[in-house]
C-alpha cells in the first residue's frame, strides 16, 4: 500500500504526544517546588510583551514620545523586558541546577539556549528601536562589536527600518515558533526526574550525568 | 512505526496539577507586577542627541567635528570595513572576519558628512558656491593648510550673533573655510542637517539614519553619554539613562570588555564577541560535555529543590529494607 503521510503524521503526533501528555491533569509529585514556577513565568511576561507590544506597533513608533498614555504602554513594555529575562535567567539556572537534560532531554536544554540567544537579539533590536538617545548610544557603541564579527554590512545596527521590522515581527515569530518547539518536547518528555539523592540506596553516581 | 514514546512521568506516584490554572494564574500576577512596575519608575525617554543641539550648546565642538571629516581625522574615516579600506580591522592572529565581508556601506566622512550637506545649501544660497569650488579644486595639501589654521585658531575665535568670527590672519590662511563652516553650522541649527546627510542617498533616509548618526558618533555622544553616566567604562550598554537597568543579561560580554586582556587589546571587540562565542557554545553543548554535566551534583541546589520528594523517598526506602 502507498504510505499516506497525513496518516504517518497522525500516527505519530498520537504516538509522541498523545493528548494525556500534552495536557495532563496530574504531575509526578516531586514536581514540588517554586522553581517549576519560572518557566511559566517567562512565559507570562512573554504574553504582556506581546501584548503591549502590539499597542505599540499599532500607533507607531512616534506615538510612545509624544503621548503620556504611549509612554506608559512603552513602561509597560520595557518592565516586561525585565521580568522576561529575570524569570528566564532563574528558569535557565533552575534547569542547570536539576540537570535538567537528563533523559534525552537534551534538545530542550538547547532549544532554550536558542530561545535566550534570540532574546537577547529581540532585545537588542528593541532598544535600537527607540528612538532616543539610549538607541542612539547603543547603536553607535553596539556597531564595533557587530562590524568586527563581518555581518555589520548586513545587519546595520544604525538603521532603524531593519531593527524595527525584525523587533516586531521576525523575532518573535521566531521566539513563538521555538517556543512552541520546547513547551512541546517539554511534555513530550515528561518532568524530569529528581537526580538520585546520596542518601537514597539505589545511587548510581555518575552515571546519572550520562543517562 | 516508531515504538512508544517513552515518557516515565506516570512510573511515579502522582499530585493533580492544573497546567491551564496555573497559566492563567501566572498571566494575572504578571500583569499587576509589569502595571506596578510601570506606573512607580515609568522608564527613561532621554531625546537622541541632534546636531542642532551641539550647535546651540557648543558650536565649536560641532565646528571641530566638520574640521575632522574635511581632514580625515575622525574616527570613522580611519574605521575600515565596513565603511571603508582606510582602517585596519580587527582580527585575531590575522583572522578578521571584517576584512573579508569587506566595505558594505561606504561612507566618506568628509563628502557624507560636510560637503554634500553643504552643496544642497548653495542650492539655496547661491554665495556659497564658489567657497565650495575653491574647496573642491584646492589639491590636499592646500586643504589641509587652511584646516590646520583654521583649527589652531578656533579656540580664539568667536561667536557673534551666531557667526563664527576667527582671529584675522594673513589673507587666504583659512581659505573658503570661514565661510563654509558658517554656512555649516547655519545648516544645523536649523535643525536640517541629519535630513540633508541621509537624503544623500538610499531611497528611504527616514528609516535608515546610518550616516547621520555616525556624524556626532564620536566625541559628542561620548560626552553626552558621560553626563548621562553611560559611558563604557561605566558598564554603558547593561543601563540605560537615568540609572535604569539595561540589557544586565549582558552582564558577561560587558564584562569581559573591562578585564585583562580584552581591555588594552585593539582587537577587543572581536576577541570579547569570540570568547562570549566559545562559551555560550559550551553551556549549550553542557549535557554533552563530562566534568561539566555533573557540576550540578557538586553544587548539590537539587537537593533543595527536591528536598520534600528526597525525605518521602528514603523514608520509603527505609522501609522497605
Ligand atoms: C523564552 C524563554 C523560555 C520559556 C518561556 C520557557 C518555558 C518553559 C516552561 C513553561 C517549561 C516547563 C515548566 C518549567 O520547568 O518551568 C520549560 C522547561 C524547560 N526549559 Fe524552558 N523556557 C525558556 C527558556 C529556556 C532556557 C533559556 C533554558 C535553558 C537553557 C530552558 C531549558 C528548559 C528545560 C531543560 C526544561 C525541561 C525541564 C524539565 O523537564 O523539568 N528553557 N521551559
Amino acid at each position: 500500500m502507498k504510505k499516506n503521510m497525513t496518516r504517518s503524521l497522525r500516527l505519530w503526533v498520537q504516538n509522541t504526544l498523545p493528548m494525556e501528555n500534552l495536557l495532563p491533569d496530574s504531575m509526578p509529585s516531586y514536581v514540588d517546588s517554586y522553581v517549576y514556577l519560572f518557566g511559566i513565568l517567562t512565559v507570562a511576561a512573554l504574553v504582556w510583551l506581546i501584548i503591549t507590544g502590539t499597542v505599540l506597533a499599532i500607533f507607531g513608533p512616534e506615538w510612545w514620545h509624544v503621548s503620556p498614555v504611549g509612554h506608559f504602554f512603552n513602561s509597560m513594555h520595557f518592565w516586561s523586558v525585565q521580568a522576561f529575562f529575570f524569570f528566564m535567567v532563574l528558569h535557565l539556572w533552575a534547569q542547570f541546577m536539576m540537570a535538567a537534560w537528563r533523559g534525552g532531554r537534551h534538545w530542550t536544554w538547547i532549544g532554550g539556549w536558542l530561545l535566550f540567544l534570540v532574546s537577547i537579539v529581540a532585545g537588542l533590536t528593541g532598544y535600537l528601536s527607540q528612538n532616543n538617545f539610549d538607541s542612539q548610544w547603543i547603536g553607535v557603541q553596539g556597531k564595533d562589536a557587530i562590524n568586527s564579527t563581518g555581518i555589520g554590512g548586513f545587519f546595520n545596527i544604525l538603521n532603524f527600518g531593519q531593527m524595527y521590522g525584525l523587533h516586531i515581527f521576525v523575532l518573535p515569530m521566531v521566539i513563538i515558533v521555538l517556543l512552541a518547539i520546547h513547551l512541546m518536547l517539554v511534555r513530550m518528555h515528561g518532568v524530569v526526574e529528581p537526580l538520585p539523592n546520596g542518601k537514597e540506596e539505589v545511587d548510581n553516581g555518575e552515571k546519572v550525568a550520562e543517562q | 512505526m516508531a515504538r512508544k514514546w517513552r515518557n516515565n512521568n506516570a512510573d511515579f506516584p502522582q499530585k493533580p496539577y492544573d497546567l491551564i490554572r496555573e497559566m492563567l494564574v501566572a498571566l494575572g500576577i504578571m500583569g499587576a507586577l509589569v502595571l506596578v512596575l510601570a506606573a512607580v519608575f515609568s522608564t527613561p525617554d532621554v531625546p537622541a542627541l541632534t546636531a542642532q543641539q551641539v550647535a546651540r550648546q557648543d558650536p565649536k565642538l560641532l565646528l571641530q567635528n566638520a574640521l575632522d571629516d574635511l581632514s580625515g581625522q575622525d574616527a570613522i574615516s580611519t574605521y575600515g570595513p565596513p565603511y571603508n579600506n582606510s582602517g585596519t580591522a580587527q582580527s585575531i592572529a590575522g583572522f578578521s572576519p571584517a576584512q573579508i565581508a569587506g566595505v558594505q556601506i561606504p561612507i566618506n566622512s568628509a563628502k557624507v558628512n560636510v560637503l554634500d550637506p553643504l552643496n544642497k545649501v548653495a542650492k539655496i544660497d547661491t554665495s556659497l558656491q564658489s567657497p565650495l569650488q575653491t574647496w573642491s579644486k584646492a589639491t590636499v595639501k592646500q586643504r589641509s593648510a587652511w584646516v590646520n589654521h583654521i583649527e589652531s585658531a578656533l579656540n580664539h575665535a568667536t561667536l557673534q550673533h551666531g557667526v563664527l568670527v576667527v582671529p584675522a590672519a594673513s589673507p587666504d590662511s583659512y581659505g573658503p573655510l570661514p565661510t563654509m563652516l558658517n554656512a555649516y553650522l547655519g545648516l544645523a541649527r536649523s535643525g536640517l542637517l541629519e535630513s540633508a546627510i541621509d537624503g544623500g542617498s538610499g531611497p528611504m533616509p527616514a528609516t535608515n539614519r546610518t550616516e547621520s548618526l555616525l556624524l556626532l558618533q564620536d566625541v559628542p555622544d561620548a560626552q553626552y553619554a558621560n553626563q548621562l553616566d553611560m559611558s563604557g567604562n561605566q558598564w554603558g550598554i547593561i543601563k540605560e539613562t537615568g540609572n535604569y537597568p539595561g540589557a544586565v543579561w549582558l552582564w558577561f560580554y560587558t564584562l569581559l570588555y573591562q578585564i585583562p586582556p580584552f581591555v588594552n587589546s585593539s582587537s577587543a571587540d572581536l576577541e570579547v564577541v569570540l570568547t562570549t562565542g566559545i562559551v555560550t557554545i559550551l553551556l549549550v553543548l553542557t549535557p554533552f560535555i563530562p566534568g561539566l554535566r555533573s557540576l550540578p551534583k557538586v553544587f548539590g541546589i537539587y537537593k533543595l529543590i527536591w528536598r520534600r520528594w528526597y525525605r518521602t523517598t528514603t523514608k520509603k526506602g527505609r522501609g522497605h529494607a
